[in-house]
Formats: C-alpha cells, structure tokens, sequence
C-alpha cells in the first residue's frame, strides 16, 4: 500500500485512491465541485488542486492516483492562491443572484466561495448569460448559474443510463443542455438536483416556497415503492415542503425515484381529515363516537365468518397487526394483506422477499427478469442493476413487457410458457444460468397476480432450484414487492388464517352477501359492482377509489405523519418518523384500530407505541431487528400448474401514479401529461 | 442549395457503401470512433450542413446516444448546424492574416456580397464567415471557400475571386499573387538554380 505525506502527516492508504481520497483519510478537506464519490471522474473545476513536491504545476487531486513516496501540501499560502483564482475564474460567469436562488443556504459554491474566495472579483466585463432549457415538470434550470462540473451530465449517463444530457457548443458558448429542448425522461432525475453544486438545477414544484434553513428535517423511510429508500422528510409549520433521499448503502445509496421525492404535494390534497359516515348516498362528516358507534351497531350479532379484512399498499404494520388482532377478537379468519391477488405464500418467507438484497445484486452474474419492469417498478433497485452491469460480466435476460431498462439485455417474449422451457434446459437463456456462478432471477409483483401466480411462482422456484440459485451464501430468488406494505403484511401473518378467503374469496363473498362487513385498511382499487351490498369501513388518508366506496371513513395518518414501522422487499424492518402531526382530526393508524377495539368490547392489550412494536416482535421475531435483512429460510413454495398463455407484464403502467399520494399529487398529474403524454393516466392494473 | 431537408435525413445508396467502409475501419465495439467521419459525410450529402436529423442517423449507425453526437458536431466548428449558401466563405482574421490586411479582405467580402458575418446572400450562393486560423499563416490573409484555401489576398484579388464565383466559374485556389505555394513572397533566396 501507497505511503505519502499529507500536510506532514504520514499516512498509508489503499493503491488505486485518488489523492484527494487519500486526503480526506488524511483529516485535509478539499473543495470540489465536479468530483463526487459516485460519479465518474472528469476532473473539471480545478477546485480540488493542491500542490504536489516535485510536481511543476499543481495537481487536480480528483483525478490524480496516489503514489508511493508523494508529499502534499493542502493548507500552503500557494494553495490557497490556486483556490482563490480558481474560484474567482468560477464566479466570472455566475450570476450571483444568491436572494432570490433556490440553493441558497444549501449550495456549495456559495459555501466553498465563503470558505475558499477572495472576498472580491476583478472581473468588470459583461458576463455572458445562457438561455434557460425547460426539462419537464421536475428540474427547474438557471443554466446562466451553470458552472460545468458535468455531474448532471455523467449522472444522466452513467447511473440514470438514459443519457439525455451533454455539454454542447465549447469554449467561452459550452452549454449543458439535451441540445434538442426535450423532457427529461429519466425515473431518477431529481437526483441531478441534488448533485448540482450550484443553483443552476432547482426542484420545479420546490421553487421558491420555503429556506433550507427554515426547515425541520426528519429522517423517515420512503414507502411510495418496495424498497423502503432512506428520505428525508423537510417540514415548515405543519406542512410537508420536499423530500429528499438519505445515505444508505444497501438500499438506495444516495438515489431517489422521483414519484418519491416530488408526490408530496399530494399529501396536503384530498385528505381525510375528519371521520364520515353515510347517511342516504352522501357521506357526512362526523365526531368519531358515532363512526365508532355505526360500526358497532353494524358489526352487532354478525359471525366472525361475515367480517372481513384487507390491508392496502401503503399501511404499516402496528396498524395491521392492530387489525389482525381485532379481527382474531372478533373471530375472523377473513384477512388478507395481498390485495391485488398475488400468489406468493405467506407461510414461506422466502417466497415473498427478495432474498439476494439490493446490495447483494452486485455479485450476480446472470440475471432473469420475470414479468417485471423494475425501471418503473422499483427505479432506485434498478440502478442498483445498471451499476453492476456496467461493472461487466452481467448478463441479463427478460420474460415479460419489451421496456428500455437502461442496460443490455435479451427480451425473449412475454410468454409465460418460456419459463418452462427454461426450466427444462433447453433454452439459450438455461445455458448461461447454467455456467454463472451467482444466478439470481426477478420475479415481478405483476406475474404473481396473474390467475395463474402460483404456478408462474413454481416455476420460478424450479429454475431457481435447477440452476443453483439457492446455495450457501447466496439466495438469488427474488420477489420484487411495489407495495411498501406488503412485506410486513405477511410477515405479520395478515394473510387468510384457518380456513379464512384470501382476497379473492373475500370479494366474491362480499358479492354472495356472505361477508356483510369489509374492512378497508387503506386498500384502494376495489372492484365497486362485487361491494354494493356489504357495509365498508375505509380506514386510510386519501379520498381515493377506496373511499367512495365506504359507508364509514375513519380518517388515518400518512407516512410523514406516524412513527411506524415499513418492512421493504428485501424484507429489511425500517422505521420511519412523525415528520408533522396529522389533519385535524385524523389520527395514527393503530391507536384508531385500538380505540375502535375498545368500543367494540374487545380491547387489545396494548395502548402504546413500544407495546405494539412489542407484540410485532411476540407474532415474528424479525420485526425485533431493524434496518437488517434476515435470511429467510428456503422452503416449498408455489403450485405446479398450467401457465397461462396471457402475455406477461408489469402491473405498473404509469410510473407517476400508484397509489393514492401520488394520484393526489399534481406534479404527478403534470408528469404524466408531459413525460409520458396523455392517455397513461391510470397508474395499476388490478 | 439543394433540396436538403432538416425533418429527415437518409443516406443515398452511394454513400451508406462509403458509410459502411468509414465504419468497417473501426474495431468492433469501437464504432464510436466513426463519428466525426459519418457526420462530415452527412454534411457533405446534405448541402454542406447538419440538421439534427443526420445526427441522429450517425448517432444510430455508431451506436451512442444522439447527445455524445450533439456534444461532438456542435464543439466542431466545421459542421455547419444551419443552411450555409453554395459557396461557405470563410475569412481567416487571426494575427497573421490581420498584419497581413485581412481586415479589408473582409470588408471587401461584406460589401461585396452585401451580408455580415455569418449571413447568406439572399440568392442563397454565398454564407460569410469570420473565423479562426486555419494554417496557412505563411500565406496570409487568406480565406477558405468550401475545399480550396485562397491566399495571398488583396482587396482587389478578393473581389475577383469572389465575382468568378457568382459567375459560376472555379477561381484557381492557392495563393492569388502569383507565387508557388508557400516559398518565399520576394522571390527564392537559395537553390535558385537546378543541381
């Protein structure tokens, strides 16, 4: 290993570091614009120079690779010389309209011209300014504030892989642009705002609404998608004003989809703030003693075997374990967490989770996509794919919808029927899972609703068993879960218990009237004509599809406003914070499932937070451990059958709008019309 | 100009053969390094300049994204991003060429043809261009007019070049003082006679 000299300090540090990495270890800050951990190098701003014994000129140490015997100087007098130019050749052309630029209070140009500036500039020319680009409804540009590091540029082509942006025309007319004046497309924009140094690339829908540092800032899990992004959650007075993406290594290093990040503006729209209850074919509002009360009178002399239970795509689990309990007291057996249908099982957990984790995709060497798109199912696990693709030696190939993943791949059909040839060996695909020697495959949320889930789930067990995916150390099996909630539902066991319907069952009952009572935890998308005749309790946050349907509302929390606890697709139990109380009336989840619990002569045994998170960790012990993936036993799953000949796809068709935040939201609604244009407006199947 | 669109752009039979032969000198997974050469072809097809159509074509046929090629016709400033006239003259005004007169070569070019820098003449035959030094400092001023370089310029030599053009005929190219390529302007000071 590399020795060298850091401002007198002998350090030793790993070959193949940059020397600015080496001063980092080495306590010496460096300034830098273009340089970022994630990103290729480029090597641009000159911010990073430091002055190298020997060396005739000063060095980029961004790009420079340490060598054995170097000395560094960081903190001379000609260093801070070199920092103090190259800031002002920086500033010649940035506008320095700080008062009225987003960054502002967040932007390191400004903090590093604090730090490392001169004070004045000698610059008294014009200074040239650049027509701004319009990137859709999400990136608001100021490309006159534009410092060309490129980290906009290498993040659109390395990490998003859509490569929309470069830099055009040269010299003193470079433009950092898509040249043509299009839309960014891309899942994962949002994070060129983050990355851009300066003011140049501001959040849209953010624009001009709050100061970073009027901000309280929360640290919360992302429960828009699966995969449970680490976010956090920025708040003014009693609103939520940006999300933005949290550091975690195994899940969403620094990334986060853009649904995530800009649907929080449909957290203040359609809100149920206030319980309801229908009187004649209008639902009015109401205090919660006479929600509580219709809902007793209702449930009265019913049979555990008429009530019924399902738990929506956003819901934590103390509210589900709150309800699984009631329904227990009230002798149901009639639940179910899967409400589209899937057929995984919910006594293996293998069979449900993704078992390789996230982190774990960059050992793989040969990937299967089954009847997914996790471009648009999971965009963050997606980069995570690309990453490893980029590194070489993956190959990956697709059962299910033609989509742009944004990395090579061989689509070979959306026929169900290409798992069993697969299977049997005979396939080109077989022989390449074959010789990998870390295989893992992806089945989609979208191919296990299918009437035919169980076997599609079989099959894949079989490939996976056949080409040794499951062996010491590694588990390639992987269940991609679009629902934040699902993971923990079945972990929690809200799943039919003896001899209960599982969402299918229960809808069909519904429509025979042999169920008179359903419970909507925050289950939305219910088919209306099978539910005209049962009595529905819709316990949630919006007014969605879930909510027109109810014949009582009892006004939940969402994800901002609830300590709760999220397991993601990996199975990886995450708590995420009250970041501001909820509307009015509405209230946290599990204690309005306690207090309904009271009123109905069964009170559940616990009336805090901890007692609840206790009982979590009484039905299964995973949900004692937080933020760490267990590994799930391996076990029989799935029923061997007929697939169908119906083509395979991703139930997801519009990125934008899933669930009833981001339905809510209209920088969603904005993103659907001008991203994906007009006629993607429904966002599920099923 | 000729019928050159900026909606689409295709390659004529003729030079996707050329198109095909420029990328068959490229190693495989290297087609990349094609670029420049497609995109001067596709100038050269469609009335000496780029619609973005043609970028996006080459960028097809070498497999990168149409920004990589965007980035590269528009840092070089011999593609043309916009309809230039039949004759693109260009006029060399760096040091050389300015000791050596080319300001009045230019003036004489603007009020010859009536235009400024970077305009065409409305009968669509010539685009004006000031631009940077092109090499041949040694027989400045001089000025570029599609393929040929004409040097040694004088206002006078200027306006004659630029009226044999309006009249349809081809100008010599080389140095418009009469002597040989770049040997000394007073005549040959050494190996005066044949050894």
């Amino acid at each position: 290993m590399p020795k060298l000299t850091i401002d007198g300090k002998e350090i030793e540090v790993e070959a193949g570091l940059t020397v600015l990495q080496a001063c980092e270890q080495a306590g010496a800050e460096i300034p830098r614009f273009c340089y970022h951990e994630r990103l290729p190098l480029s090597g641009n701003c000159r911010m990073c120079l430091v002055e190298m014994e020997r060396a005739p000129k000063p060095v980029a140490s961004c790009c420079m690779p340490v060598g054995d015997g170097m000395v560094i100087h960081t903190n001379t007098e000609k260093v801070k010389k070199m920092r103090e130019s190259v800031m002002e050749f920086l500033l010649i052309n940035h506008p320095l309209d700080c008062p009225i630029c987003d960054q502002g209070g967040e932007c390191d140009l400004q903090d590093q011209a604090m730090a490392y500036g001169g004070g004045h500039g000698r610059f008294h020319e014009h200074k040239r300014c650049v027509s701004d680009n319009n990137y859709g409804p999400l990136i608001k540009a100021t490309m006159t504030r534009c410092i060309h590091c490129t980290r906009c540029v290498r993040f659109s082509s390395e990490i998003a892989g859509t490569s929309e942006l470069g830099g055009t025309f040269r010299g003193e007319h470079m433009e950092i642009g898509t040249y043509v004046g299009s839309t960014i497309t891309s899942e994962l924009s949002g994070c060129m705002i983050d990355l851009c140094p300066v003011g140049a690339l501001t959040s849209k829908p953010y624009a001009f609404q709050a100061r970073s540092w009027e901000l309280k800032k929360t640290e919360s899990i992302d429960v828009l998608d699966a995969v449970g992004a680490s976010i956090r959650v920025d708040t003014r007075g009693g609103e939520v004003m940006r999300v933005v993406p949290r550091l975690h290594e195994d899940v969403n290093e620094e990334w986060l989809g853009d649904k995530s990040r800009f649907a929080c503006d449909g957290l203040k729209r359609q809100r149920l703030d206030k319980p309801y209850i229908k009187k004649g074919n209008r639902l009015a509002p109401c205090r919660w003693d006479d929600a509580f009360a219709r809902i007793k009178d209702k449930l009265g002399g019913l049979d555990g075997s008429q009530i019924a239970a399902l738990a929506g795509d956003m819901v934590d689990v103390e509210a589900m374990t709150a309800l699984k309990d009631l329904m227990t007291a009230l002798g149901s057996a009639n639940l179910d967490c899967r409400q589209e249908g899937s057929a995984v099982d919910p006594n293996v957990r293998a069979s449900y989770i993704f078992n390789t984790t996230i982190a774990g995709i960059e050992q793989a060497d040969a990937l299967l996509i089954i009847g997914s798109n996790p471009r648009i199912e999971a965009p963050v696990l997606n980069a995570r794919i690309r990453k490893r693709y980029l590194r070489g030696g993956l190959r990956v190939g697709v059962v299910g919808p033609q989509a742009d993943l944004t990395y090579k791949h061989d689509n070979f059909g959306d026929d169900a029927n290409l798992l069993n040839d697969i299977a049997s060996g005979g396939h080109m695909f077989s022989k390449i899972l074959e010789n990998a020697e870390k295989p893992m495959l992806i089945v989609g949320a979208g191919a296990l609703m299918r009437p035919d889930g169980a076997a599609i789930l079989a099959c894949a067990k079989a490939i996976a068993d056949k080409f040794g995916m499951v062996k010491d150390g590694w588990n390639g099996f992987n269940v991609l879960q679009t629902a934040a909630s699902r993971v923990g539902g079945l972990d929690i066991g809200f799943a039919p218990g003896q001899g209960g319907l599982d969402t299918a069952g229960i809808l069909d009952a519904c429509g025979d009237g042999k169920v008179k009572v359903l419970y909507l935890l925050g289950a939305d998308g219910m088919e209306a004509a099978k539910l005209s005749d049962t009595f529905i309790i819709y316990q949630g946050h919006h007014g969605d599809s879930g909510a027109h349907l109810a014949d009582v509302i009892l006004p939940g929390a969402a994800y901002t406003e609830k300590n709760a606890t999220y397991v993601n697709t990996e199975g990886r139990v995450q708590h995420g914070r009250l970041a501001v109380f909820p509307p009015n009336e509405a209230k946290e989840d599990w204690a309005i499932i306690r207090a309904l619990s009271g009123v109905l002569g069964k009170a559940l045994p616990y009336d805090t937070l901890s007692q609840v998170r206790a009982r979590m960790a009484e039905i299964n012990p995973v949900f004692a451990t937080v933020d760490k993936v267990q590994a799930a036993e391996w076990a029989d799953f799935g029923a061997a059958g007929e697939l169908l000949g119906k083509p395979l796809k991703s139930h997801i068709r519009n990125y934008y709008m899933t669930d009833p935040i981001s339905r809510a939201s209209e920088t969603m609604a904005a993103c659907t019309a001008e991203i994906l244009g007009e006629g993607a407006r429904t966002g599920t199947d099923g | 100009m000729n019928s050159a669109t900026t909606e689409t752009f295709a390659f004529t039979a003729e030079n996707l053969e050329k198109a095909k032969a420029i990328l068959a000198k490229y190693p495989e997974g290297r087609e990349a390094s094609a670029t420049m050469p497609l995109l001067t072809l596709a100038q050269r097809q469609n009335a000496n300049w780029l619609p973005r159509a043609a970028m996006d074509v080459v960028a097809d046929m070498v497999g990168l994204p149409p920004i990589r090629v965007y980035e590269v016709a528009t840092f070089y400033t011999m593609y043309n991003l916009k309809p230039v006239g039949k004759h693109h003259v260009q006029v060399c005004t760096n040091i050389s060429c300015l000791i050596k007169g080319s300001d009045d070569v230019f003036k004489v070019c603007k009020k010859k043809l009536g235009v400024g820098n970077g305009e065409t003449t409305p009968d669509g035959l010539f685009t004006l261009q000031e631009v940077e030094c092109l090499g041949a400092c040694v027989n400045a001023p001089m000025m570029q007019i599609g393929d040929d370089f004409y040097e040694d310029l004088t206002p006078e030599t200027t306006e004659k070049v630029l009226d044999a053009l309006a009249k349809g005929e081809t100008p010599k190219a080389g140095p418009q003082s009469g002597r040989k390529g770049c040997e000394p302007a007073g005549g040959l000071t050494t190996l005066k006679e044949e050894a």
